[in-house]
């Protein structure tokens, strides 16, 4: 029996262009920082769970909500579900973790939230975003994994 | 002031290391993770060396191991929902029993100071009291579900056949058996952590209890009596707990295990933001009113979140934690 999605008719929106490379990115002896393009670029091109559709064209993650601190190693996304009662929520943010913990460095600390008033259970799904044991312990079942890994494969 | 020097770093864990655990005489502990092995060190001259590796105990995660009160059993708590208990009568550890009944993961376990009881919690919400009743026999003697949501950690009293236990719904909850009707009863609640209580310790006497948050906060609760001096209300029979100090402004994330040194006193914790903090406290502190101080911040103690620290039993100020980053180290205290 298949489920309808929770929000059937989604605003699309368009893609941000390719990131320009620039001379001293090409340059092997100046040292980078990671930046918030760099990191937006790891989940941009994450699937949506429902639609044949990436979360930046859903516009539930942007650039703008991305944060970085390398000094301090710190990663903070806010991520936007396109409805307040969306029950993919805890999947998304999940996602986004799972990718960020298979891209990046391990000295950074990712926090992973719900954008502020835009869902109705926010606080229990930060909560359980932030909860490494739980995480560690949903990400030993196989199913959740290959889901996870359906979203995340093509970015 | 004091310093935590490094004596050891000890590897061959793949991925998260997430519990260490001394055996009570203090010269082997036992430690396990997200490989489902369970290793033992022993310590050969001045140098920690890796024993013995007990597998095919687990289908997932072990997060943490216990060593009963006498040294001769070590139990097992496991994401695979179940509790091994292990032990060396036959010349060699082997698991000899399984503790059965948890839906989901199990997150702690710990043994009585009698070592006649066993506890265990889990995601469950529930907390399971567990009776040793004869060779390699354990028998359910309460499920306790008085949290409402995962309960991460269990502890008991040192003296006595209480039990605590820490939870995702933000409290701290105390349980005994009646003595008329033999029930486990829920006896307290503690509330003032504003997140997950990860871990707990009790001091040397059990009339204090540290617990330590995802708040960021440590808390020192109080047990006062019927009959207390300080003319603190309390109204049933049973004492009553009162949060009698919060340390905050310390950590800069969660907060995942607090030790608590029954020779020295002292509280050590081991945070998300990498850090080993110890705590004193103050020469003219208030009974009532404890102050505790920093005395140590070992930055960088790990490369990741450090999970677990435990003070050596035996007081020689030894330290033992261990990480996400696979590693386990052992510290020495030195006071100034």
């Amino acid at each position: 029996m298949t489920k309808t999605a929770d929000n059937v008719n989604p605003n699309v929106y368009e893609k941000g262009s390719e990131r320009e490379i620039t001379s001293t990115e090409l340059d092997e002896d100046v040292s980078d920082d990671i930046d918030e393009r760099e990191i937006f670029d790891l989940i941009r091109n994450i699937n949506d769970p429902e639609h044949p559709l990436t979360l930046e064209e859903l516009r539930v993650v942007e650039q703008q909500n991305v944060f970085i601190d390398n000094k301090q190693n710190l990663v903070r996304i806010y991520f936007t579900p396109t409805i307040p009662h969306c029950s993919m929520a805890t999947l998304i943010g999940l996602s986004i973790r799972v990718q960020l913990l298979r891209a990046l460095p391990s000295r950074f600390k990712v926090t992973v939230e719900i954008s502020e008033g835009t869902h109705m259970s926010e606080h229990a799904v930060n909560k359980q975003l932030a909860d490494k044991e739980r995480i560690a312990a949903a990400l030993e079942n196989n199913n959740l994994v290959q889901i996870i890994n359906q979203c995340i494969s093509s970015s | 002031m004091a310093k935590l020097e490094m004596l050891q770093t000890l590897t061959g864990h793949k991925g998260i290391v997430w519990n260490a655990s001394w055996h009570p005489l203090g010269k082997i502990f036992a430690s396990c993770g997200e490989d489902k092995i369970i290793k033992l060190w022993n310590k050969e001259g001045e140098k920690w060396v890796m024993k013995t590796v007990l597998v095919d105990g687990h289908q997932r995660t072990i997060r943490e191991v216990a060593w009963s009160p006498c040294g001769n059993f070590l139990a097992s708590a496991s994401f695979d929902g179940t509790t091994a208990i292990w032990d060396k009568k036959s010349g060699q550890f082997e698991c000899n029993a399984t503790l059965e009944g948890h839906e989901n993961e199990v997150k702690s376990v710990a043994w009585s100071p009698s070592g006649q009881l066993l506890a265990t919690c889990g995601r469950d919400k529930s907390v399971w009291v567990w009776e040793v009743a004869g060779d390699d026999e354990y028998v359910c003697e309460a499920v306790l579900n008085a949290h409402n949501q995962d309960v991460k950690k269990v502890a008991w009293h040192p003296s006595s056949d209480i039990l605590a236990s820490a939870s995702y719904d933000n409290t701290v909850k105390l349980y005994k058996e009646d003595q008329l009707d033999s029930d486990w009863t829920c006896m307290a609640t503690l509330h003032s952590h504003e997140s997950t209580v990860w871990g707990l310790a009790f001091d040397k006497t059990g009339k204090r209890l540290a617990t330590c948050s995802d708040d960021k906060t440590v808390k020192i609760w109080q047990e006062y009596n019927p009959d207390n001096q300080e003319g603190v209300i309390v109204t049933d029979r049973d004492a009553i707990w009162k949060c009698v100090c919060t340390l905050s402004g310390y950590h800069t994330r969660c907060i995942y295990d607090i030790t608590w040194c029954h020779t020295s006193g002292l509280i050590a914790t081991a945070s998300g933001d990498d850090i080993i903090r110890v705590f004193k406290e103050a020469d003219n502190s208030d009974p009532n009113a404890p102050e505790f101080d920093l005395i140590c911040t070992k930055l960088n103690a790990h490369s990741q979140d450090v999970n677990c620290v435990q003070w050596n039993p035996s007081g020689n100020q030894e330290l033992i934690s261990c990480s996400d980053d696979g590693e386990i180290k052992i510290w020495k205290l030195i006071e100034d």
